[in-house]
């Protein structure tokens, strides 16, 4: 067994390959973002009553990832498991790109992303978004220390151990916050629940150990770097915890939902009427994204697979954006009961379903989001020594 | 029924004075050529009082489901249009036309900004722009919205609408501020109001021998509007909500 060496990854063919489509990507996207800033919201598909489109989506999920893309390291320096130390710098620096992808998204969505400057100084103190404001700024000061403790010399492992912890509690917070934001709203029946929070921390642990599982495993396959099958094995039984965690929130969160007559109405629109949304509930969020990656890491024989492990993480990673779909746009998309008892309709869409349709502009907008994040990480592991030269088995040690 | 209360002076509030304080200032502001941007009426600052609870009453009775004076009058006032895009096109205000499900039972009401005592809107704004006046009516700074739409998210009336394309010169009024990427709703004519007049919506139904809106001050005994409220009975919309809006309908 060799000592663990960090290197930076080369600027080999494959690598420079990957940063030329994530290039195209990110330029696509400020094509998009500059085409929507110049005629106005009105070249997207959101409107009056989807007011929070596929931007938003792809925004949530990136962040939602974020902090749970730190999972790595909190679980090598907080909960000691040596196994995962040699992963946990680039679990910081994936945590801290995966949300400056998602807020790049979030704040240019904005009507006027021109006006940040006023989000950053005039705060409401009484707003969960002003909070996720300050949560995330927070976030990138504590995760970035994190980083830096974690990659410099001879730092006692106590002081890695005190700023991982408080970076995992402010990843906990964040989250929470992130929840939050739908949890507080009492004017929509699809949202008003405060189990929104403990439902997003979990989607967090599930989707960013996903991204984490794809993002590593495909830079060691770009760079020539070992892997081994044990600690991908790991991971993977790690990740069917979480999906089930996931599954558990939500069958909760659905159940209670139902017993209370009020909200019945959303739930047989998201469960059984709700067409796209009932689809992207059932099969992408709980079969593909739930069921099947809890079946392939636990399976007796082909669980053990490194396959199983990285198709899981796929599947969660559509689960989950499905899953955000789902309660960002499908619960808008329900009508609002501001007349209970009665059956509404007038010239601002009272009493129907709300139609939405995402343009192709906030679809390319939103992959640019994901490939600024991946660019940032590539970046990130090309200038920094963030990925050891070999993570096999044999290599990474035990306990 | 809890009416006339308005909430301990809050971080909104403060923003409120600090804004009005500026109205002065920001009256010079030019918008685009021609159009001089003024806050909702210049010296309402000294206009905004904490006495006063400004409201309306919507008689759902009196209200017909073919007319639409209301909606036409806030319209022309405030410069907001139908465009042909029913998805993306401000309403400030709307009729809503509702059947009862057990009897059948047909009618028609007008919905606006509710100008609720414990304003959604106001408590989800990450920077202040939503914000409640002293007298209760509810606006948006428009200098301030960063066009997040959170405010639409947690309105349980719909009340507001995000302007999706750019704003033509001659929709623009120097008492309604309006621009590209912004939310906006009604502002109960708070221009009218704080000249000592009514909104638009009540003046055209009452124009139109309906008589449906009536406009007035909640605080006052005296008014109109607070002996109707004290003698008939009335409903607040999603009442469930406990946000005590200052909009009251009758006979719903």
């Amino acid at each position: 067994m060799e000592r663990t060496i960090y290197r930076e990854i080369p600027a080999s063919r494959p690598i420079i390959q990957v940063a030329v489509l994530l290039g195209v990507f990110i330029a696509a996207a400020a094509g998009a973002w500059f085409y929507i800033e110049h005629y106005g919201h009105i070249v997207t598909g959101m409107n009056n009553q989807i007011v929070w489109g596929m931007p938003h989506v792809f925004a949530i999920f990136l962040i939602v990832a974020a902090s749970g893309a730190l999972n790595v390291a909190s679980i090598a320096s907080v909960f000691g498991k040596t196994p995962y130390k040699p992963m946990a710098r680039l679990s910081a620096l994936l945590a801290l790109a995966l949300l400056a992808g998602g807020l790049a998204v979030l704040v240019l969505d904005l009507g006027r992303p021109d006006r940040l400057i006023i989000a950053m100084t005039k705060y409401n103190f009484g707003s969960i978004f002003a909070w996720n404001v300050i949560l995330y700024n927070g976030f990138f000061v504590v995760v970035g220390a994190y980083l830096f403790v974690q990659m410099s010399r001879s730092m006692p492992y106590s002081i890695i151990r005190t700023v991982g912890t408080i970076a995992f509690v402010w990843r906990l917070i964040l989250t929470t916050g992130t929840g939050s934001i739908f949890g507080w709203l009492v004017a929509r029946t699809a949202y008003d629940a405060a189990i929104m929070a403990p439902l997003f921390i979990a989607m967090s642990f599930a989707i960013g150990l996903a991204v984490f599982v794809l993002v590593l495993t495909a830079t060691c396959r770009l760079t020539d770097r070992a892997i081994g099958p044990k600690i991908l094995d790991r991971m993977g039984n790690l990740l069917g915890v979480f999906a089930a965690a996931v599954l558990y929130f939500t069958i909760v969160q659905h159940l209670s939902n139902i017993y209370v007559a009020e909200h019945s109405g959303i739930e047989r629109f998201i469960l059984l009427e709700g067409g796209i949304y009932t689809n992207l509930f059932w099969i992408g969020q709980i079969l593909i994204g739930g069921i099947i990656p809890i079946i392939l890491v636990y399976h007796p024989t082909g669980g053990k697979k490194p396959a199983s492990t990285i198709v899981a993480s796929a599947l969660v990673v559509i689960g989950g954006f499905s899953q955000i779909y789902v309660i960002v746009v499908g619960g808008q998309a329900f009508p609002l009961e501001i007349f209970p008892g009665f059956t509404a309709s007038s010239s601002f869409s009272d009493g129907i379903i709300n139609s939405y349709v995402p343009s192709y502009l906030e679809i390319l907008f939103g992959f640019g989001g994901v490939a600024l994040a991946i660019a940032i990480t590539g970046f990130g592991m090309k200038v920094l020594r963030i990925l050891p030269t070999n993570l096999s088995d044999v290599n990474i040690g035990q306990e | 029924m809890k009416l006339p209360a308005l909430g301990a002076e809050n971080g909104a509030e403060m923003n409120r004075r600090k804004f009005m304080k500026n109205a002065a200032a920001v009256a010079t502001v030019a918008l685009a050529p021609g159009i001089t941007l003024t806050a909702f009426g210049g010296a309402a600052d000294a206009q905004a009082s904490p006495d006063s609870r400004w409201g309306l009453l919507i008689d759902v009775s009196k209200c017909s489901s073919d007319c639409d004076a209301c909606v036409t009058a806030c319209s022309k006032e405030n410069g907001w249009k139908d465009k042909g895009n029913p998805l993306t096109d401000a309403q400030w205000i709307r009729k809503v036309d509702l059947v009862d499900n057990e009897t059948g039972r047909e009618i028609s009401a007008p919905v606006m900004c509710q100008h609720c005592d414990d304003a959604p809107c106001v408590d989800v704004c990450p920077t202040t722009a939503s914000f409640k006046r002293a007298d209760g009516i509810v606006l948006v700074d428009k200098h301030a919205c960063i066009g997040c739409r959170y405010c639409m998210m947690a309105c349980p009336y719909k009340a507001r609408s995000f302007i999706h394309e750019e704003v033509a010169d001659e929709d623009r009024k120097s008492w309604a501020p309006r621009g590209r990427g912004t939310v906006e709703s009604c502002t109960l004519c708070v221009h009218r109001v704080d000249k000592g007049e009514t909104p638009a919506c009540a003046v055209a139904c009452g124009e139109t021998g309906n008589g449906a809106i009536l406009f007035g001050d909640l605080m006052d005994p005296e008014s109109e509007i607070a002996k109707r409220l004290a003698e008939y009975p009335s409903v607040a919309l999603r009442d469930d909500l406990g946000l005590n809006p200052g909009v009251r309908y009758q006979n719903l």
